[in-house]
């Protein structure tokens, strides 16, 4: 049998041009990052715990304290940050250098899949041969977010939130493009059920070198109305269980307002109309936390390089 | 991906692309020692493949757009998303407001002019990716040194890119 040469064999390429390309994403999306301060990811991997109505928040009480920030909603599939931010219906402005995001009341820049899509109703949908679907719609959505992340003229931002959909892989894909993460948020309630799950996450954060990983625990029970009383909505201490097992801290205790979800439903952030109310007190200590973070793996960055 | 000439043993180079509009997709490679050409023909699984990767095979003739991959593979892309660039203020870096060569910060008055017979037929492009193929047309313009958009020009601007339904 005749000798063929590998394709290791062969330093010469074709000249197909593929690897610059994906060379060049690569760059576009490092040269508009460079440009934000710190990129911080809400994320859970346990659905359902209020990670979208957190960084909506997060991300309003940041902007009300003159800070320029902007909102990517990674859940392609169930985009509901541009509601959340009163950005609904916004058009983007097409310009060469990119498109420019949709900015709400709050002054937050957002970008949102809904913002895209035709009806309201309509289930994400891709153009693509009918046959083995699952095997590329991982690529095109991985390709979408580099887009909402690269492709968005974000100018300076001192942060950059991204709200991750749930699962352990949407965290995975965030990393992978952004394998410097500053900051990752792990929204989890007091249930045993979420700590099982967001345990998960904080390990793979961790594996990843995120610069700065975090707990937040929402839904820490429920005050009253009438008479102020406190009960709880979970039985359990998962947050706090965590915090132990994985020596991650939890950065805030976000007790269950029904305010909170009915005001960031009407897109106008809780935060914004009654910042006293004891769900945004604690999410107005999380910005301190976070704030307080901007910008610290940079000069971490630089002081070592230059040591 | 690589083609070699087993014959030569040299790697084959790229030379053409071909997008007749169906899905499949032909590239056509040349041995540049004994002038074999072999042309790699894909099936709509597999063009779909290397397009999901927002990427070309040989190479782009323009430059990605912004968003690129989102218009060209939503299927339900809302109708007005984006702005069109004449809606809004040109930028000092916008490459529509500049003449060949000239800085982002020299901004000259050099624009390429659409006729309106161009524009209807720019108007008949879904407004989804309508801004993104209205840049394709006009950066191929100014690279080639075209002054005035005309259905002709655009014609013969597809078939130069290897633009189908654009």
């Amino acid at each position: 049998m005749r000798k063929i040469r590998t394709y290791q064999d062969v330093t010469h390429d074709t000249d197909s041009g593929l690897l610059e390309q994906v060379v060049d994403q690569q760059h576009r999306l490092a040269d508009r990052l460079a440009l934000v301060r710190s990129v911080v990811a809400v994320a859970s991997g346990k659905g359902g715990v209020g990670k979208s109505a957190i960084t909506a928040n997060l991300a309003a009480a940041l902007a009300g304290r003159g800070l320029a920030v902007g909102a990517v909603d990674a859940d392609l599939n169930g985009p509901s940050l541009g509601r959340m931010l009163g950005v609904s219906g916004a058009r983007l402005a097409d310009r060469a250098s990119g498109v420019e995001p949709a900015q709400g009341p709050s002054g937050v820049r957002v970008m949102s899949m809904e913002l895209l899509q035709q009806e309201k109703d309509a289930p994400l949908r891709w153009r693509e041969p009918e046959m083995g679907r699952f095997i590329w719609q991982s690529t095109l959505e991985t390709g979408v977010l580099r887009e909402f992340l690269g492709d968005v003229e974000w100018g300076e931002l001192d942060v950059l939130l991204v709200d991750v959909p749930p699962g352990t892989d949407k965290i995975a894909r965030l990393l992978e493009l952004v394998p410097d993460l500053d900051q990752m948020l792990m929204v989890t309630t007091p249930s045993e059920t979420s700590r099982f799950v967001v345990s998960k996450s904080v390990r793979m954060a961790r594996e990843a070198d995120v610069g700065t990983v975090a707990l937040v625990a929402n839904m820490v029970g429920h005050t009253c109305p009438e008479c102020g009383h406190v009960s709880e909505l979970f039985t359990g201490d998962g947050a706090k269980r965590l915090e132990e097992e994985s020596g991650v801290p939890v950065w805030a205790e976000i007790p269950f307002d029904p305010r909170f979800g009915a005001a960031t439903d009407s897109g106008t952030p809780l935060v914004i109309t009654d910042p006293d109310a004891p769900s945004c007190r604690a999410i107005l200590a999380l910005a301190d936390r976070v704030e307080g973070q901007v910008g610290i793996r940079a000069r971490d960055t630089v002081e070592t390089a230059g040591s | 991906m690589k083609f070699l000439c087993v014959e030569c043993d040299k790697v084959m180079d790229f030379a053409e692309r071909q997008v007749p509009g169906d899905g499949t997709l032909a590239a056509v490679f040349t041995c540049g020692s004994c002038d074999r050409e072999v042309a790699m023909l894909t099936n709509p699984m597999e063009t779909q493949l290397i397009s999901s990767l927002g990427v070309k095979i040989g190479g782009r003739e323009v430059p990605a757009q912004p968003m690129e991959l989102a218009r060209t593979s939503l299927e339900d892309g809302r109708d007005d998303a984006f702005v069109l660039s004449e809606d809004i203020p040109l930028a000092s870096d916008d490459p529509g407001t500049r003449g060949e060569g000239a800085s982002a910060g020299e901004a000259t008055a050099i624009r390429i002019v659409w006729t309106s017979e161009a524009t209807g037929r720019l108007e008949r492009v879904p407004s989804f990716v309508r801004g993104m193929v209205k840049r394709i047309y006009t950066d191929w313009a100014r690279e080639k040194g075209v002054s005035e958009i005309t259905p002709e020009s655009m014609d013969r601007a597809r078939t130069e890119l290897g633009l189908e339904g654009m």
